[in-house]
């Protein structure tokens, strides 16, 4: 048993030094109507960590760009395909969201001038960033264990060297103040634990997440569609405003009721996505039209892809269908625990970013 | 939920239940005021309208005499001035129009308030410019706390920045007013107790009966 967990812990150990060393190759164009030399400057080549944030590249696309930039006062800001990048969401999961078939490198153009104001929140460059993440961390705190406290009460020390840590991409440095904070991992056992505890009300434990409480996980949902007949990534229509990607900023709660040792990834996305995961029959199916129950034959042999044969069982195929679920760049199995995607592939805020591609008729 | 053990928190069905009970008492009260009602807004997801989740919207609040405040502020000993809201301006570009939202945060399991203010002519209002129009209360605050009393963040259900109040604390604090509450009262009586604290932040006026029973 022993054993198994020490195996348990490498692996986690080996795919966060993944998570921290990924990084996605970016191609920087500067925006024509910032040039102000001839000839216009050369893109410039920078590596984008994945759970890093475009603001934090500023300082060295600036220097690269100097030459040329109109008088004034900076306010930078990122577009790719026409659609200005929201900068408080990590580079990686902007990067699995908006670009479908994965480019590389990914050609972003930026901006000095022009500030979108109306559809991007203001950024003051780092400290916009850091109290961004700061306020994930809060949330996430407050999810895990019911209160912000113990980010509240990070000494300054370790408050600033957290932040170093990310912005370095520093794992080592980040870890020395991460389990201070006791925000997980996740055990495996939580449901039982939490069905225990559940009778024996406001019990002694405070300390332990998911202890006396349901255990409840960080996750931001974000969710694009695609065109319906959609056979190959390449061919997905860009995301052309972010009124067509619903984010969902909503915890997932284990409950006893569900009943089982361990919940997937499947179970959890069904919780979290009834209208696009639910394999049970919607209330609504009297209106089903008849054509799906003809063309009904549900692959079920095919178990990598639960997603879709089970969504064609369910009467809200009608609507949207998934056909993508990526995580930190991978389409991960969606019959893998939930808790072991929560404890490895989550951000340094503790959040489990998910991108989700949804068919619907209507593109 | 026992009273006694409640942490001040909401659960979605207790949100739903208590903004179903804010949109009717506003609507029997506000006779007089020349506020509009507060509407229920469904959330959608690529395109499919929730049947549960949704946010409720007081759209269309007229704040007049934009401009007038800060000398207001300067000048507290003259009461008469303080009763600036009633005046109507003929200048137009003086009148300010506020829209406010609450939505759910499942993250705080409170409710979370959202505004924005734009001139009569449709232009969104800077914070600055809001500025003008926050009691002096807030000014105080706001400029202790940049990061962390209103803020512009993205709206949940909108995906566009909206200001907000941070909701640091929101259940700390409806505990110590209405942890005395029956189990009943309390979930009908929380949107409207929890408006009356954070509208006074924002410069919102909450009819006084609202909080009267019956």
């Amino acid at each position: 048993m022993a054993a198994r967990d020490e195996e348990a812990e490498a692996w986690s150990e080996e795919a966060a030094r993944w998570l921290w060393e990924g990084a996605v190759p970016l191609q920087v164009h500067l925006h024509d109507a910032d040039v102000t030399a001839l000839p216009p400057p050369p893109p410039l080549l920078i590596l984008g960590p994945r759970l890093g944030y475009l603001p934090l590249l500023v300082s060295r696309i600036r220097a690269h760009f100097s030459s040329t930039l109109p008088p004034g006062i900076d306010t930078v800001w990122f577009e790719y395909k026409g659609l200005p990048l929201k900068w408080y969401i990590p580079i990686g999961v902007l990067f699995d969201l908006l670009c479908a078939d994965p480019e590389r490198p990914w050609n972003l153009t930026v901006h000095f001038r022009g500030y979108p104001g109306e559809v991007l929140s203001p950024c003051e460059g780092e400290d916009s960033v850091k109290w961004s993440y700061n306020n994930s961390l809060k949330e996430a705190a407050f999810i895990i264990t019911g209160n912000s406290k113990n980010v509240m009460n990070m000494s300054q020390a370790d408050q600033v060297a957290m932040w170093e840590s990310v912005m370095k991409g520093d794992l080592d440095g980040y870890m020395n103040v991460s389990t201070r904070l006791k925000l997980g991992p996740f055990e495996e056992d939580c449901v039982v634990r939490t069905s225990s505890a559940e009778r024996q009300q406001g019990s002694d434990e405070p300390e332990s997440p998911g202890s006396s409480k349901p255990c409840r996980v960080p996750v931001r949902l974000y969710v694009r569609s695609v065109q319906e007949d959609l056979e190959y990534l390449e061919d997905a229509i860009p995301v052309s405003d972010w009124e067509g990607v619903s984010y969902i900023n909503r915890p997932f709660e284990i409950r006893k009721r569900e009943g089982r040792i361990y919940i997937t990834l499947q179970d959890a996305l069904e919780t979290l996505l009834p209208e696009f995961f639910s394999s049970k029959p919607a209330v609504a199916t009297a209106e089903s039209e008849p054509a799906e129950t003809s063309d009904s034959a549900p692959d079920d042999s095919d178990t990598s892809r639960p997603a879709l044969s089970s969504q064609r069982e369910s009467s809200a195929t009608k609507n949207a269908k998934v056909k993508l679920v990526r995580v930190q760049g991978i389409e991960p199995k969606m019959s893998i625990p939930f808790l072991w995607v929560a404890n490895n592939l989550k951000n340094p805020e503790h959040y489990l970013h998910v991108c989700v591609y949804v068919a619907s008729p209507r593109i | 939920m026992a009273p006694s053990l409640w942490d001040g928190t909401l659960s979605i069905d207790d949100f739903n239940a208590s903004a179903k009970a804010l949109m009717t008492k506003w609507r029997e009260i506000d006779v007089e005021d020349s506020l509009p009602d507060w509407t229920w807004k469904p959330c959608c997801t690529m395109g499919v309208a929730s049947q549960v989740e949704g946010f409720l919207a007081l759209e269309g609040v007229f704040h007049t005499g934009a401009g007038s405040q800060t000398e207001d502020n300067n000048n507290l000993s003259d009461e008469r001035t303080v009763e600036h809201d009633t005046w109507v301006q003929s200048s137009s570009d003086s009148v300010h129009v506020y829209d406010f939202h609450i939505a759910y945060s499942f993250s705080y399991k409170v409710p979370l308030l959202y505004f924005q203010g734009h001139q009569a002519g449709g232009q969104l209002l800077t914070i600055d410019e809001i500025k003008k129009d926050l009691p002096a209360h807030s000014l105080n605050v706001l400029s202790e706390s940049k990061w962390t009393f209103i803020t512009r963040e993205e709206h949940p259900h909108l995906s566009r920045p909206w200001f907000t109040l941070h909701p640091c604390g929101t259940s700390d604090w409806m505990k110590l007013l209405l942890g005395k509450s029956g189990e009943k009262d309390l979930c009908l009586q929380y949107l409207s107790t929890w408006l009356s604290v954070v509208g006074q932040a924002v410069g919102l006026k909450i009819p006084l009966k609202l909080h009267c029973n019956s």
